[in-house]
């Protein structure tokens, strides 16, 4: 199948041959990061900017090894704060970037829809790496990826995200990779951090809520945590961090509930003790460090589908 | 009035529609202060290709309206433009600020026909029932904008399934309904004119319309955007209410954020449903152009607003092709309806006449009003004003080109 997408802004309309494709070329890039040089001239010639207009350091870096280990030439350029706050508009970064001349943009952006709006704009392929509450669908379709290596096929298999859904770009771009894929997904987490619609029945395709973790990760396949911002609960969304953790948070306990083996994920960075345990975060079932290698391979995937100048051969 | 007279002949001769002048009690001319984004003079003649002959300009300019020598100020520059009548609303509070109550009778004799802090809710209920009580001194109705802002708080569209989807932060229903509900029960005691800004909600119409039951005066008006589009809009939809499917646009165009935001499809219907059992007294625009620097960014930082004047009669026309509404009410809820709520006559010599038939695109060129932020940009439309008299002269004729 050839590719067809000049982007990567969200997989929402994304079709399941789509979303096979970029995790079988993940697998292929997986051999390439496990060659003794991990590097092949798929994007020689190339140049991926890495615009991350908010402080990120694991995506940055992941993306940056991506397309190093693909030998493109990469630029970084940060920013932070609004661009309201910076004095310099996205329209004029877009204008500078594109006037650059980089075939990539990868970008991260504290404001949802950034990406839509870059992409309008230039004639660079945008990767989204993350904007506001939407979409990160790198993250979503490497926890893919990780739960496919372990699981098999994802058909009927059910999937617990929890944590924040409402300020979660994450978890939005997991439903978006796994629902396609067969699997169900159920949410939890305290109902001021799950947005009002998916509480009252309007759930997205292929969810549901269920407000108890018990209930929910009860025979779950897998779990993926979500990140609690203490912010939260400075805005009044919680009236504790202790009774989070208490409530939502993943135990030995909880994570037994499940499937024998069923694998915990964690986008990271972590708030050991707060939403998971440390001895579920570096337990048996852990598959958090795998995510974190699997990240590369996704991109490696991604921007060679949607840049790539020469084959890459196993 | 033979200007009058021959229009109607050549408008029943080409199966044209005529009306009495519109009125619309709520149009942003954004001067002073913001001549970038629209000034008097481009905002009336806007106004008149839209066909509203008498609009009435909303007070959060820079500075405000908030003084008699303001008002005089917006009156001239109105009579200057010679397009449409230009009236002026003045403030509820001194600078908008929501503090201490503006000089109401002073404002009205200076040419006043209403006051709003448009843009901002009087939050302090005491100011609130203050105002209305003096404003019945002053012989003006009061234009709140009914929203509780700590309910809204940060929210850049409707609160609902889309914008879940969209990870945007929504302003529920509630933070505009329970607003209305103070601002009705404030005004039972109160006594005065309430008039209930651009209504956008199923929930908000219903009070309303209890209100009346119950025999309070309370007036309503309703934006054509509210009437038409709806919170799919946000997400790239470019399909009316009552559609399906269609092309789609980039999502997250910021020309979709208005405040109060694009609602559901259940809250356009109700929106209808209370302009047809007369809930909702008129059409109001709530024209809100802005210079693209104001919308060209991130969508949680654009501005709030539509540029609505010169695409109300197409979407109106639209919704009764429908089957959800009748011209003969859209008509009345553009004139007697908006004419009732001030308190004046419907001006006499004043006409609108309309194409029912011509198609045309929504272009920024095609645009008279300096805001070219509204979503229909590109949109085909059916319906276009093709001339209109004020005070009995003819100050728009498209006729030729049209016939």
């Amino acid at each position: 199948m050839t590719w067809q997408r000049r982007h990567v802004l969200a997989t929402d309309d994304w079709t399941k041959a789509e979303i096979e494709q970029v995790l079988d070329q993940t697998g292929a890039m997986v051999e390439v990061l496990n060659r003794p040089i991990r590097r092949t001239p798929a994007l020689r010639g190339r140049t991926v900017i890495l615009f991350f207009a908010e402080a990120s350091t694991r995506t940055r870096v992941s993306f940056e090894l991506a397309a190093k280990a693909l030998s493109a030439d990469v630029t970084n350029i940060t920013a932070s704060g609004s661009s309201v706050e910076k004095g310099e508009t996205l329209l004029d970064t877009v204008r500078t970037l594109t006037a650059l001349g980089g075939d990539v943009i990868v970008m991260r952006h504290s404001a949802s829809g950034a990406p839509y709006f870059v992409a309008e704009r230039t004639d660079a392929a945008v990767i989204n790496a993350g904007d506001g509450w939407h979409a990160h669908p790198t993250q979503g379709l490497l926890d893919a990826f990780t739960l496919r290596g372990a699981l098999g096929d994802l058909e009927g298999k059910r999937i617990v995200i929890v944590g924040d859904i409402t300020h979660s770009r994450v978890a939005r771009s997991d439903i978006d990779a796994l629902v396609p894929l067969g699997a169900t997904v159920t949410l939890s987490g305290p109902p001021t951090l799950v947005p009002s619609a998916w509480r009252c029945g309007m759930t997205p395709r292929g969810t549901t809520y269920e407000p108890d973790l018990d209930r929910a990760i009860d025979g779950a396949d897998a779990v993926i945590a979500l990140r609690l911002q203490s912010e939260r609960q400075q805005a009044g969304l919680l009236p504790s961090i202790r009774e989070y953790a208490k409530t939502w948070g993943l135990s030995e306990a909880r994570v037994a509930r499940m499937r024998p083996d069923a694998p915990v994920l964690h986008p990271g960075p972590m708030n050991e003790g707060v939403e998971i345990a440390a001895s579920v975060a570096h337990g048996a079932r852990s598959l958090i460090e795998t995510q974190v290698t699997n990240g590369v391979a996704v991109r490696m995937a991604l921007l060679y589908l949607l840049a790539g100048t020469q084959e890459v051969t196993a | 009035m033979t200007a009058i007279t021959d229009l109607r002949r050549d408008a029943a001769k080409n199966g044209w529609m005529t009306a009495p002048g519109f009125i619309d009690l709520h149009a942003h001319l954004r001067e002073p202060g913001f001549e970038e984004s629209e000034t008097i003079a481009t905002g009336a003649r806007a106004a008149l290709a839209g066909g509203f002959t008498t609009i009435c300009a909303m007070p959060n300019t820079e500075p405000a309206i908030d003084s008699p020598g303001l008002v005089a100020e917006v009156i001239a520059r109105g009579a200057a433009a010679h397009a449409a009548r230009v009236l002026p609303i003045a403030t509820i509070t001194r600078g908008r600020k929501g503090k201490e109550l503006a000089d109401l009778v002073e404002l009205a004799a200076a040419g006043a026909v209403a006051f709003s802090d448009d843009g901002s809710p009087v939050s302090d209920g005491q100011l609130f029932r203050n105002a209305l009580e003096y404003a019945r001194a002053a012989k003006r109705p009061v234009f709140e904008h009914s929203q509780d802002l700590a309910l809204s708080a940060g929210g850049v569209m409707h609160e609902g399934v889309v914008s879940a989807r969209l990870g945007l932060k929504g302003m529920p229903a509630a933070a505009e309904e329970t607003a209305i509900a103070r601002d009705l029960s404030v005004a039972r005691v109160a006594g005065g004119r309430l008039h209930v800004s651009h209504v956008s909600t199923a929930g908000s119409v219903e009070l309303v319309r209890r209100a009346k039951a119950d025999g309070l005066q309370v007036t309503a008006e309703v934006t054509p955007h509210h009437l038409a589009l709806t919170d799919e809009w946000v997400a790239g939809s470019r399909a009316f209410a009552w559609e399906d499917g269609g092309d789609r646009a980039t999502p997250y165009g910021t020309s979709t954020k208005v405040n109060p935001p694009l609602r559901a499809a259940a809250d356009v219907r109700a929106c209808w449903a209370g302009l047809m059992d007369g809930t909702i007294d008129a059409i109001a625009t709530d024209h809100a152009p802005h210079a693209s620097t104001k919308k060209d960014v991130e969508y949680q930082e654009a501005a709030f607003g539509i540029s609505v004047f010169e695409t109300a009669v197409p979407l109106l026309l639209a919704g009764i092709a429908a089957g959800w509404g009748t011209w003969d009410r859209v008509v009345d809820a553009l004139t007697t309806g908006p004419a009732r709520v001030l308190g004046i006559d419907l001006p006499k010599d004043d006409l609108v006449v309309i194409d029912p038939k011509a198609v045309w695109t929504v272009t920024a060129s095609s645009l008279l009003s300096l805001g070219k932020n509204t979503p229909l940009l590109g949109r085909t439309l059916t319906g276009r004003v093709v001339a209109c008299i004020v005070d009995g002269e003819l100050r728009v004729d498209l006729t030729r080109a049209a016939v």
